[in-house]
């Protein structure tokens, strides 16, 4: 049982504290200290934050899989623990929702401007929508399962998500490429030593933003399942005391 | 040898009962034979496609997966509920056979169906649209069954995942077509690239080759954990 004890709070509290303050420092980097780029100009600034939430939203469905892995091993072994399992897989997967949303927004307001259009389907931008339109009817998926099977049905289809989004991605390379290419990687374009700042700074603070909702989500989670299983335990015994 | 045998003899016997249902209601294939047809006519009407040759060629292959997509999906939709009448699916669940073998027996059947409204529909489609491919069309004998095999996989599999959800008809799509747009893709591509003649045939065999590669890998995970599936509570 998960009680909201002083000690966790706290460590909420700092944590939540370091998060705004590395993210201010990053704003501070992106948009004040460091100068425009060459050919773009102050349009370039956005990029400090669509490379973080483009990066971070890869890493987000990786726990939602493990999670999700983890529930099945656990289902019938350890039927507590899988639960927490499932709750980890929740948060991460709205997490990755909300980061490649973000992501997806982001390169459409820099698209504008930089390509002349909104929207191109170019490999990149079309296996991120993709993504984005797996995590979702993931979500789909286990709003409208009943509560019990939820779990098992969700874990099932992001083990489908997980080995689509490779795929994905290969087949669509292979069709067309507008997008540059990846900044880091052994193709990577690799960034100037003056943009190094911003980036990290901005990298670090949406890791640990994203860290905090992803934690605060599953201990709402837990406790929706807490109370779910208190309420079921109320039934039985209800059930129990009718005279005879 | 003997267990693939035994485990073969299951799967026919699934995919017997499911054609035999199949023959006494022809509730899939009327309906979906109809349905694909009135998709034909309503992007013949949306598009006039006899005024314009190339651009029929071009967007003909598109056209084509996407009336099948739609005509399979409404299939599909019902193509579980067969075992939920007098509780058949509880008791596939005692059964001692093994539970892929339900699965690919009643995937085999559904592909069966759609292939039928192919070879119905691609005559009708010919004509309606005036459709002169000017590549090798004997390639479409590899990328029908390949691309339906794909959408039938998955959506048997995904129909079968939202049996027991709540507006499980609104599911299917929601999660067949994420999943099936690398597929999609492929098929399209490829289709498309024979019906114009302009892709060189390397690249048709590569997209016909990803399509394989799809339908592979996805078989194997819907027969791995489509047990897990059926006992999910």
């Amino acid at each position: 049982m998960e009680q909201r004890t002083p000690s966790l709070r706290s460590v909420a509290f700092l944590w939540f504290g370091i998060a705004i303050a590395v993210l201010v420092m990053g704003f501070r980097q992106a948009i004040f200290l460091t100068p425009p780029e060459d050919t773009m100009g102050d349009l370039y600034r956005i990029f400090y934050y669509h490379l973080p939430h483009a990066v971070l939203g890869l890493i987000f469905p990786y726990i939602n899989l493990v999670a999700s892995l983890a529930f099945l091993y656990l289902r019938h072994r350890n039927p507590l623990k899988a639960l927490s399992a499932d709750a980890l897989a929740v948060a991460a997967a709205e997490v990755t929702v909300l980061y490649v949303g973000i992501c997806l927004a982001t390169g459409m307001l820099w698209g504008k401007p930089a390509w002349g259009i909104w929207w191109a389907w170019d490999a990149r931008l079309t296996s991120e929508l993709i993504l984005w339109l797996l995590y979702v009817s993931y979500l789909v998926l286990r709003r409208f399962s009943p509560s019990g099977q939820a779990g098992t049905l969700g874990a099932v289809l992001s083990v489908f998500s997980a080995i689509d989004v490779p795929i994905v991605y290969m087949s669509i390379t292979w069709w067309r490429t507008q997008h540059p290419a990846p900044v880091f990687g052994p193709n990577g374009g690799g960034i100037d030593r003056q943009f190094w700042a911003p980036v990290l700074w901005n990298m670090a603070g949406w890791l640990l933003w994203g860290i905090l909702i992803m934690i605060f989500r599953y201990a709402l989670e837990r406790r929706r399942q807490l109370a779910e299983q208190e309420a079921a335990l109320q039934a039985i015994e209800a059930s129990l005391e009718i005279p005879q | 040898m003997k267990p693939f045998l035994k485990y073969f003899s299951h799967v026919l016997i699934h995919l017997r009962k499911d054609l035999r249902l199949e023959w006494r209601s022809r509730d899939a294939i009327n309906g979906m034979l109809f349905f694909a047809l009135l998709v034909v006519v309503v992007f013949g009407l949306a598009f006039d496609p006899t005024g314009f040759p190339t651009t029929t060629r071009q967007i003909s292959g598109g056209i084509l997966w996407v009336a099948i997509l739609f005509a399979s999906i409404t299939a599909l939709n019902q193509s579980w509920n067969r075992e939920q009448r007098n509780q058949v699916l509880e008791a596939q669940r005692m059964a001692p056979s093994p539970a892929s073998a339900l699965f690919l027996g009643k995937a085999i059947a559904n592909m069966l169906f759609v292939l039928l409204i192919e070879a119905v529909l691609a005559p009708i489609f010919v004509i309606f649209f005036n459709l002169h491919p000017l590549g090798d069309t004997r390639l479409f004998a590899l990328i029908l069954p390949l691309g339906t095999w794909a959408l039938v996989v998955n959506g048997t599999f995904f129909t079968a995942l939202g049996l027991r959800a709540r507006n499980r008809e609104l599911l299917l799509p929601l999660l067949l077509l994420p999943i099936s747009l690398p597929a999609l893709l492929a098929m399209v591509q490829s289709t498309t690239g024979v019906l114009t003649g302009e892709l060189d045939a390397l690249q048709i065999h590569s997209w016909i080759s990803q399509l394989a590669g799809y339908d592979i890998i996805f078989t194997t995970v819907c027969l791995l954990l489509f047990e897990t599936v059926l006992n999910a509570e």
